[in-house]
């Protein structure tokens, strides 16, 4: 069991929970991940690793509340326990050691950028940040990604920073130059314009690819992705690829496999809800 | 606990909670050595849980037999991952000897066009949902699995007759195996092989998959074949099969599940490059069961490949013994 130890409200569907898990804390590694099973009967999904403190043996769990199994983790406060979690999984991002980085995050993929900054910059390496949302009380981390370099925030509405997508943005970065490695996380429309944006400039970029996942140890292929024509396991092999070589389609295509089934359980869910059954 | 043996003092790291590694326990705890198994999922039992169905063994017999180790002493850390939570190293620093069961691994798929359709399932993932995941429970439980009307298994070993009886049971008006060779070179078991017969399991011989077909929407709805014919034995001694030019068939299907093997999961030994590997990735080990680190056995599929519940107890009870006698031999640390 896993006590929470705090609960932050990130932006109106993103929500942040400390939990107690020191080994993770300890060794984990920017870019990895945890697998995370609520209580008995609930799913096992993957999470990324926002942010350990190693000193209070906690991980920064970031969920964007979408279905029925996310909506009831961010439905649990301190003192309550996540029975479950299994990591660190996934390699460990490939950090340049000297140069300067562009990171590029939308939406919850923000909180999966915030690790990578923080090993970049540990490494000595400039951090440029280009971080948005729809309008200001969507974006999150910008105040984690300040301490680690130059942030550039955009909304799509224009109600804080520029107006537009971050791509708008992440343009204007690589056109200035001097920028070694991409990397961006986000919904996958976001990190393919992206890699439509580095594609011709010749410019390294890193994608982390969030597929269905059951064990996260390799064992049953279900989150299979293409990179350059071959099949590999997000779970081991990634989740971090070579954005230039990830075929988005198909990633896209089957994250849509459950989605009958996710309506299904979150429309008895919220029914639940309603009806008093659940909080 | 009346009758429990004298400790030893000496402490033992078991890599999996499958069948090799609770069957050591049981041996190892009943020489009064302090045991602790280290479980990557949730939940102890390995294939017995997540691959195995109910109806071939409840898991209320895992379970009970889980329970048995655990009040004798066996401790069981779950959602432990070796090779990623602890490294081999790390374990061995801390124990006076590992022993490594932590299973087959990665699905092997066939590598055939259409494989990433949505319908398109490893027997491991097909089954994990099912059984260790409740899936058949959905949406009381919480994981979901696509539920066949035409669902083809390809493969013949005792995987294929479960995953092809799930899906039966999940209410696939027709579940199918497709073999590329015929009965008599099935590496299932001939009882498993009657069984799926009688529950009304068809079986396409002679028919190897080339392709996985789908509609404009990327779901799976057919599979395309070929015949095969059977040749000279190969080196397994088993007629291999050849395809008999121009025999392409279709046949209509909207869930498909790949049970043709699986490969050495690398997340273990890739962190502990002194461990020696075959050329296929399974461990080495003597005929003792001893890796190429001192101190270190292995047993059940990492070290065979694929092969079967009974023999992985067998590489189970036979490292518990030698890892007794490397023990009394050992200084201890």
């Amino acid at each position: 069991m896993h006590l929470i130890t705090a609960r932050t409200q990130l932006s109106p569907n993103v929500t942040r929970l400390d939990v107690v898990a020191p080994r993770i804390a300890e060794i984990r590694q920017s870019g990895q991940f945890v697998i995370v099973r609520r209580a008995a009967g609930a799913e096992r999904i993957p999470l990324t690793i926002a942010d350990a403190d190693r000193a209070k043996g906690t991980i920064a769990l970031v969920i964007q509340a979408v279905g029925k199994s996310t909506r009831e983790l961010v439905a649990l406060q301190p003192g309550a326990s996540i029975q479950d979690i299994s990591g660190p999984l996934g390699r460990p991002t490939e950090l340049i050691s000297a140069g300067r980085a562009l990171c590029i995050g939308g939406g919850v993929g923000t909180a999966v950028v915030h690790p990578i900054a923080q090993g970049l910059h540990g490494n000595g390496v400039g951090v440029v940040s280009v971080i948005g949302g729809r309008s200001r009380e969507w974006v999150i981390f910008e105040e984690e990604l300040r301490r680690l370099g130059e942030v550039r925030v955009c909304t799509d509405d224009g109600s804080y920073g520029r107006k537009g997508f971050v791509t708008d943005v992440a343009r204007d970065v690589l056109a200035e130059g001097g920028i070694d490695v991409v990397y961006a996380v986000g919904p996958v429309p976001m990190m393919r314009a992206v890699v439509n944006l580095t594609r011709p400039l010749n410019v390294r970029t890193v994608v982390s690819l969030n597929p269905v996942m059951v064990d996260g140890t390799g064992m049953c292929g279900g989150c299979r992705v293409n990179v350059g024509g071959e099949t590999r396991f997000a779970c081991v092999d990634g989740p971090e690829f070579d954005g230039l070589l990830v075929d988005f389609d198909l990633l896209s295509d089957r994250l849509g496999t459950y989605r009958s089934h996710e309506q299904l359980a979150l429309s008895r869910h919220d029914e639940a809800c309603r009806i008093g059954l659940k909080s | 606990m009346p009758g429990s043996p004298p400790s030893t003092g000496r402490r033992i790291a078991i890599v999996g909670g499958g069948p090799a590694g609770l069957t050591a326990a049981g041996e190892l705890v009943k020489s009064g050595h302090d045991v602790t198994i280290f479980e990557a999922l949730h939940q102890p039992g390995g294939v017995l849980v997540y691959g195995i169905p109910e109806f071939r063994l409840p898991k209320k017999i895992v379970d009970q037999e889980v329970g048995r180790l655990q009040q004798a002493g066996v401790k069981i850390e779950c959602n432990v991952v070796i090779g990623r939570t602890y490294t081999i190293p790390e374990l061995r620093a801390r124990f006076d000897a590992v022993f490594i069961a932590n299973g087959a691994g990665l699905p092997v798929f066939m590598g055939v066009p259409g494989e990433n359709l949505k319908g398109v399932y490893s027997a491991n993932e097909y089954l994990t949902r099912v059984n260790l995941m409740a899936a058949y429970e959905f949406p009381q439980s919480d994981t979901p699995v696509l539920l066949g009307k035409r669902v083809a298994v390809i493969g013949g070993g005792n995987v294929a007759m479960d995953s092809a009886r799930t899906a039966r049971r999940l209410g696939a008006d027709t579940s199918t195996i497709v073999y590329r060779r015929t009965r008599q070179e099935m590496p299932a078991r001939a009882e498993e092989v009657r069984h799926a017969g009688q529950e009304g399991i068809r079986f396409e011989m002679l028919a190897a998959p080339v392709e996985v077909l789908g509609n404009p929407q990327r779901w799976v709805t057919g599979l395309k074949c070929v015949r095969m014919q059977l040749g000279a034995p190969d080196a397994s001694g088993r007629r291999s099969p050849t395809p008999i030019p121009d025999s392409a068939f279709t046949m209509e299907c909207d869930v498909v599940v790949v049970a043709v093997g699986t490969r050495a999961n690398p997340l273990l030994t890739a962190t502990c490059p002194d461990l020696k590997l075959d050329r296929r990735g399974n461990i080495v080990v003597d005929a003792t069961g001893m890796t190429s680190l001192p101190g270190v056995f292995a047993g059940g599929d990492i070290v065979r490949g694929a092969a079967t519940v009974i023999l992985a107890m067998g590489d189970g009870k036979r490292a518990a013994g030698a890892i007794d006698r490397y023990l009394a031999s050992a200084p201890r640390q």
